[in-house]
């Protein structure tokens, strides 16, 4: 097997950098929640450290990566088996140990279902949430990253796009959320009962390490130390920089002050939005995609109180919103001029719908299947989980950290 | 012997301290506490939802003095914690039945 110790240093890293990403985003939702539930949110996210590479290791990489079939690869690979030189199916021609591309497809897998935390805070049972990760990621996850990632998937083959996993994990994860908020309901006293932040810097901590974390994200998916990986790496900064103006311009001219939350969450909106992105696009399509992000998240945040449902810190509006815009925005955008890999160009390229088509049916596929199954989950563990899905109501009003964890996040006051 | 109670905004507790050991005070104990008069709260924006928050962080001060000298420390506390604006506090003034230093088991005025 050829190696190239370039690009197998740059996937080794990003691997790293992606893995960083889930103690950010648990700092990122951390600081929104209030300080009673604090040590349970950044819990609901750890865990999927735990569980998520496990499962990777026993099936999830072989059926997501190995394998012929449209649908769902096979399990040659299981318990890693041969996992260190066999590669994964349709990337035997890539120069990087097997192993770097399964650990840094691994980090996605971890994240993808920790996304949802921020839409369900407050609220859940953490041994519900424990065995929804369980499940969710094997029967969720697992086909949809194989249909787009690999090159054996049903939607790889249509000609679908997706550089970094807008669906994979953002429409993924997005629909989950909105679906799971429903079903668990909302939380005691909302809207009406005020529930504001309770650490902005923890918050702001994370945005900046979920930021640099994208670039293993976004540029790591090159698979290689490149052209392309470079052009991934400049997107996906334009994008967050672009989107984090577009949510402060909307802030002021709606007439209120530019929050730090605000900006946090434009420039993740960005970095959501791009994520498809990355590789197919130019550096000024970026920047638009970045704008048109921050613009349109900032607005979808809302509409959580027209329709009435709670998604706590906004998952919806950004995860779903920012990774259905940059998957859709993809099929105008997308340019060969910046990565051969493109067959079919974008609308504001040559003027063709083809891609547009692919890019939709993808978007679509995604949403049926992660709505339709999330759904089925939490209703039959509502049954199997002993108390269901919610904890009682006294202990929502003492904070789950107490209650689900025996733990207290900030003792200052103890001598 | 009195204790003398003042709420107080929290940005004045040095100049009040600095104010009421220059009288020869030998102590006094401050708590953060939150409320509000006729001072208007303040409003929070998280991702375009609004928060009125009615009360205001303030310190509540008290101290307790022999009869004689109370006088001179609400005066003094009167005019060091005032700015002027809406919002300064107020200052009170209950009876205390007795008072005891832990260390010597001292009592009443002595105690002071």
């Amino acid at each position: 097997m050829r190696i190239n110790a370039g690009d197998t240093a740059w996937v080794l890293m990003s691997a790293a950098l992606v893995m960083f990403m889930t103690p950010g985003l648990a700092l990122f939702y951390g600081g929104m929640v209030r300080a009673k539930n604090v040590l349970a949110m950044l819990m609901q996210n750890f865990i999927c450290l735990g569980i998520v590479s496990v499962l990777w290791a026993v099936c999830i990489y072989s059926l997501a990566f190995h394998g012929t079939g449209r649908f769902i690869g096979n399990f040659d690979l299981a318990f890693m088996d041969h996992a260190n030189t066999v590669p994964a199916t349709g990337f035997g021609g890539v120069p990087i140990p097997p192993l770097s591309f399964s650990a840094f497809q691994m980090m996605f897998a971890v994240i993808t279902p920790a996304l949802i935390t921020g839409a369900i805070a407050d609220r859940m049972r953490f041994s519900a949430w424990f065995w929804f990760v369980v499940v969710w990621s094997l029967v969720v996850y697992t086909p949809v990253a194989h249909w787009v990632f690999s090159p054996a998937g049903w939607l790889f083959r249509r000609g679908a796009l997706d550089f970094a996993g807008g669906t994979v994990v953002h429409v993924n994860a997005g629909v989950a959320a909105l679906v799971a908020v429903i079903v668990i309901g909302r939380r005691r006293g909302w809207p009406n009962h005020p529930t504001p932040p309770h650490s902005l810097p923890l918050t702001l901590l994370g945005t900046g390490i979920l930021w640099f974390g994208w670039f293993g994200f976004n540029a790591g998916s090159a698979l290689g130390a490149n052209g392309i990986a470079a052009q991934a790496f400049i997107n996906t900064f334009f994008a967050a920089a672009a989107a984090m103006l577009g949510w402060l311009l909307f802030e002021r001219i709606r007439g209120k002050h530019a929050t730090t939350l605000g900006a946090a969450s434009g420039a993740v909106a960005g970095l959501v939005a791009i994520t498809p992105c990355a590789g197919f696009v130019g550096p000024m399509a970026s920047i638009a995609i970045g704008f048109a992000a921050g613009a349109i998240c900032y607005f979808a945040v809302s509409v959580k109180f027209r329709f009435g449902y709670d998604d706590a810190l906004d998952v919806v509006g950004v995860h779903l919103v920012g990774g259905l815009l940059g998957s859709l925005l993809l099929g105008l955008f997308a340019d060969r001029a910046f990565n051969p890999a493109v067959v079919h160009q974008g609308v504001f390229v040559n003027g063709s719908w083809e891609l547009m088509g692919d890019q939709i049916v993808a978007v679509v596929a995604t949403v049926v299947w992660s709505a339709v199954l999330t759904f089925v989950i939490l209703k039959v563990l509502q049954r199997v989980i002993p108390g269901g899905l919610r904890v009682p109501e006294e202990d929502e009003q003492l904070g789950l950290d107490l209650t689900q964890h025996s733990e207290v996040g900030y003792a200052y006051d103890r001598v | 012997m009195k204790l003398i109670v003042g709420i107080i905004k929290p940005f004045k507790v040095d100049d009040v301290k600095d104010a009421i050991k220059e009288l020869g005070v030998q102590g006094l104990t401050i708590s953060d506490v939150q409320g509000f008069g006729r001072q208007r709260g303040h409003t929070e924006v998280y991702r375009g939802a609004e928060y009125t928050v009615d009360f205001m962080p303030k310190v509540r001060i008290e101290i307790v003095v022999d009869d004689g000298d109370v006088d001179r420390v609400v005066q003094q506390l009167l005019a060091t914690a005032s700015t002027g604006k809406i919002g300064d506090g107020k200052v009170w003034v209950v009876p205390v039945e007795n008072v005891w230093r832990i260390r010597t088991g001292e009592t009443g005025p002595d105690a002071l």
